[in-house]
């Protein structure tokens, strides 16, 4: 300390420095004020957010004549499984009581495929878009982007006819090829971002090196594009998975995505109401993307924002 | 423009639009082979495009292009026997270096024990044989570089294309790495087309210089020409650092010799090489500060006393900022003779050094 105070400027030689006084880092409390506000908020707007979901656990894991005493939040006296399997198994929409089994495997059939295709599609489109320029390549990418601003309902009697034309209405094929379409706009325009934010140099490269339009798509841009396709799985998944218009539309009831049968199950008018039932149908709907969430969460944060920030 | 035999690359009446935007307007250049041609010029001025339209990743709007006699106007990048080296880099971040030099001669199909005879000798010429197992990420810049310079070396092609590849890289990698490519030159003996915005690199690598501006190249010549006789002020201005000197003034006649007049400096040009006969008028003096003489008592053809401004000193040289007359002038002086603030101090040069541009025009005269 003394050895700063020599090296000043003999101009300023009447300051003089403390021997003591901070130094370091500056110190930070646990129960600052600052700390008990941020975390505080977070805790009730969590809370807040969680409850409705622990209600359902808790509701899905009574028996009916615990739920009728009407203490929705106090934990079950009892637990039982019987709902759960009754909602996966046997409980009745309409004619059918097979449960929500069947309508987890239509969902599948329908998402998978969906998934796939729509994806395949678009990473081509955006790819194309973003490092092939060609003639009118402006044009059919704002094409593409009204049509992500069109409401669903304005088209759904025209596909109706389109489908039934072509002999595929009330078939999953028919429910796969237009999920496909209605997810092209956002997906072309992801992948599109995604490839202009990529150097362009390395595209340039790629020809140089003599690599063709899918040369450098399979052997350059796939393989350095992993966040944006999970983003894409994961917007695909849960939208697909989710959708319960299209589903009821455009399938016939052998045919019933999972999302429309749990609406089947839970509105139907008779007898008795069974919450549980109810409760446990609907956590079963919502699993699955909920499971993709959480495998991919980390990967899904890199994905948005590598995609989002040039456009 | 003169025209070479044979040339390894020649542009004819190249012209390229975007749109209304005239990037390059009907250049022609021809380089010979085993030539070192270094395109030059600030950003924007259509250097790089011109590179692009070499390899073929631009089309052009009109005019030819020929490599080693054929016309590639139309050809693919990958046929018109180019190898090129980009600033980023742009090595594939998925493959290993070994991948990256192979990817272009896989995909051509070329035989497996030949694409290792290539990359090995690629490898040796670079000195890279330790990194091949290697991904980019866990390269340094220089060595990326290296592995650049490399995949454009397996493809054994006749031209070599550079976009600014040394401006990436710090200060002291930049100096090695010229001399590098140098070296790479002298061996290799092929065709080499530079694009860059740095002076020193054009200065030190080129057998000519195409200095560009606005799409249009201002001069082609050798880098010493260019240098000492460059052919209009944006020419004189761009080359050198410190900057050339520029005095805003008039030419003169008195009794048949020739003057330049700027308020009460008079400089005598009677050992100045005109262009071409002098008229009088406005016009402007340059002269380098390397080329004007600091306290060196008389015998120059013009002397004068000037006020010194500001020393900046730069290690092997210092720079001194005058005010001759109202203009600013600056002088480069060995460092054992660094001048004080407020010094009066004497300078004196040969006009046979100078340049003179027409004021309206740029032109030299």
């Amino acid at each position: 300390m003394s050895d700063h105070a020599v090296s000043l400027p003999a101009a300023t030689g009447a300051i003089r420095l403390e021997a003591s006084g901070p130094r370091g880092p500056k110190p930070r409390h646990v129960f600052s004020r600052r700390n008990i506000f941020l975390y505080g908020t977070l805790i009730v707007v969590a809370l807040y957010y969680l409850l409705p979901l622990y209600v359902m656990v808790v509701t899905s894991l009574k028996g009916m004549p615990e739920i009728r005493l009407g203490n929705i939040f106090s934990p079950p006296l009892e637990i039982t499984f019987e709902p759960w399997v009754k909602a996966w198994s046997s409980a009745c929409t309409g004619l059918n009581c097979d449960g929500l089994s069947r309508g987890f495997w239509n969902s599948v059939r329908i998402t998978i495929p969906s998934v796939i295709l729509s994806i395949a599609i678009a990473s081509v489109n955006g790819y194309a878009l973003a490092n092939w320029r060609f003639k009118g390549a402006d044009t059919f990418f704002v094409i593409l982007i009204v049509g992500a601003f069109i409401p669903y309902q304005v088209m759904i009697y025209p596909i109706v006819i389109i489908l039934r034309e072509i002999g595929l209405y009330g078939s999953l094929s028919g429910l796969v090829i237009v999920h496909s379409i209605f997810g092209m706009p956002i997906l072309t325009l992801l992948f599109r971002n995604y490839f202009s934010s990529m150097p362009e140099e390395l595209f340039r490269a790629a020809r140089v090196d003599g690599a063709g339009f899918w040369g450098i798509y399979f052997r350059i841009m796939l393989p350095m594009s992993l966040p944006i396709f999970v983003v894409a799985i994961i917007l695909q998944v849960t939208g697909i998975w989710n959708d319960f218009l299209f589903g009821v539309v455009y399938t016939r009831p052998d045919t019933y995505p999972m999302t429309v049968q749990l609406n089947n199950i839970v509105n139907s008018v008779q007898g008795v109401k069974e919450y549980n039932v109810n409760m446990a149908a609907t956590i079963l709907t919502g699993l699955v993307p909920l499971v993709v969430y959480f495998i991919s969460g980390k990967l899904f944060v890199r994905g948005i924002a590598a995609g989002a920030v040039k456009g | 423009m003169t025209r070479i035999e044979n040339p390894s690359v020649s542009i004819q009446d190249l012209s390229l639009n975007f749109g209304a935007v005239s990037v390059l307007e009907t250049l022609n250049i021809d380089v010979a082979e085993g030539e070192f041609i270094v395109l030059l010029g600030p950003s924007g001025c259509g250097k790089s495009t011109l590179l692009n339209c070499i390899a073929g990743l631009l089309d052009v709007s009109d005019g030819r292009i020929f490599i080693k006699g054929k016309n590639v106007t139309w050809e693919e990048p990958k046929d018109r026997g180019i190898g090129m080296v980009f600033q980023s880099y742009a090595l594939y971040p998925q493959m290993t270096v070994e991948k990256n030099l192979s990817f272009g001669l896989r995909v051509a199909g070329i035989a497996r024990d030949e694409i290792a005879r290539r990359i090995a000798r690629a490898a040796e010429i670079l000195q890279i044989e330790p990194l091949l197992q290697r991904k980019p990420s866990a390269l340094s810049g220089g060595q990326r570089q290296r592995v650049a310079i490399g995949r454009a070396l397996v493809r054994d092609v006749d031209v070599f294309l550079f976009d600014e590849p040394l401006s990436n890289l710090d200060a002291k990698l930049r100096a090695e790495l010229r001399v590098e490519i140098k070296l790479l030159h002298s061996k290799l003996q092929n065709t080499m087309i530079y694009v860059t915005h740095d002076q020193i690199e054009a200065m030190t690598l080129a057998d000519r210089i195409a200095v560009m501006k606005g799409g249009v190249i201002q001069q082609l010549d050798a880098p010493q020409t260019i240098y000492n006789r460059p052919v209009n002020r944006f020419v004189a201005g761009f080359l050198g650092s410190p900057a050339m000197n520029f005095l805003d003034g008039r030419l003169e006649n008195d009794d048949g010799n020739w003057h330049f007049v700027a308020e009460d400096v008079k400089i005598p040009l009677a050992t100045y090489v005109f262009e071409k006969e002098p008229v009088p008028g406005p016009a402007v003096f340059g002269i380098r500060p390397e080329h004007v003489a600091f306290n060196s008592g008389a015998g120059w053809p013009f002397t004068a006393t000037a006020n010194v401004v500001v020393v900046e000193p730069m290690g092997s040289d210092t720079l001194v900022w005058l005010k001759l007359g109202n203009q600013n002038f600056t002088v480069r002086v060995t460092s054992e003779r660094t001048p004080n603030n407020a010094d009066t101090v004497s300078i004196g040069f040969d006009p046979m050094r100078a340049s003179l541009f027409d004021a309206a025009t740029g032109n030299r005269l």
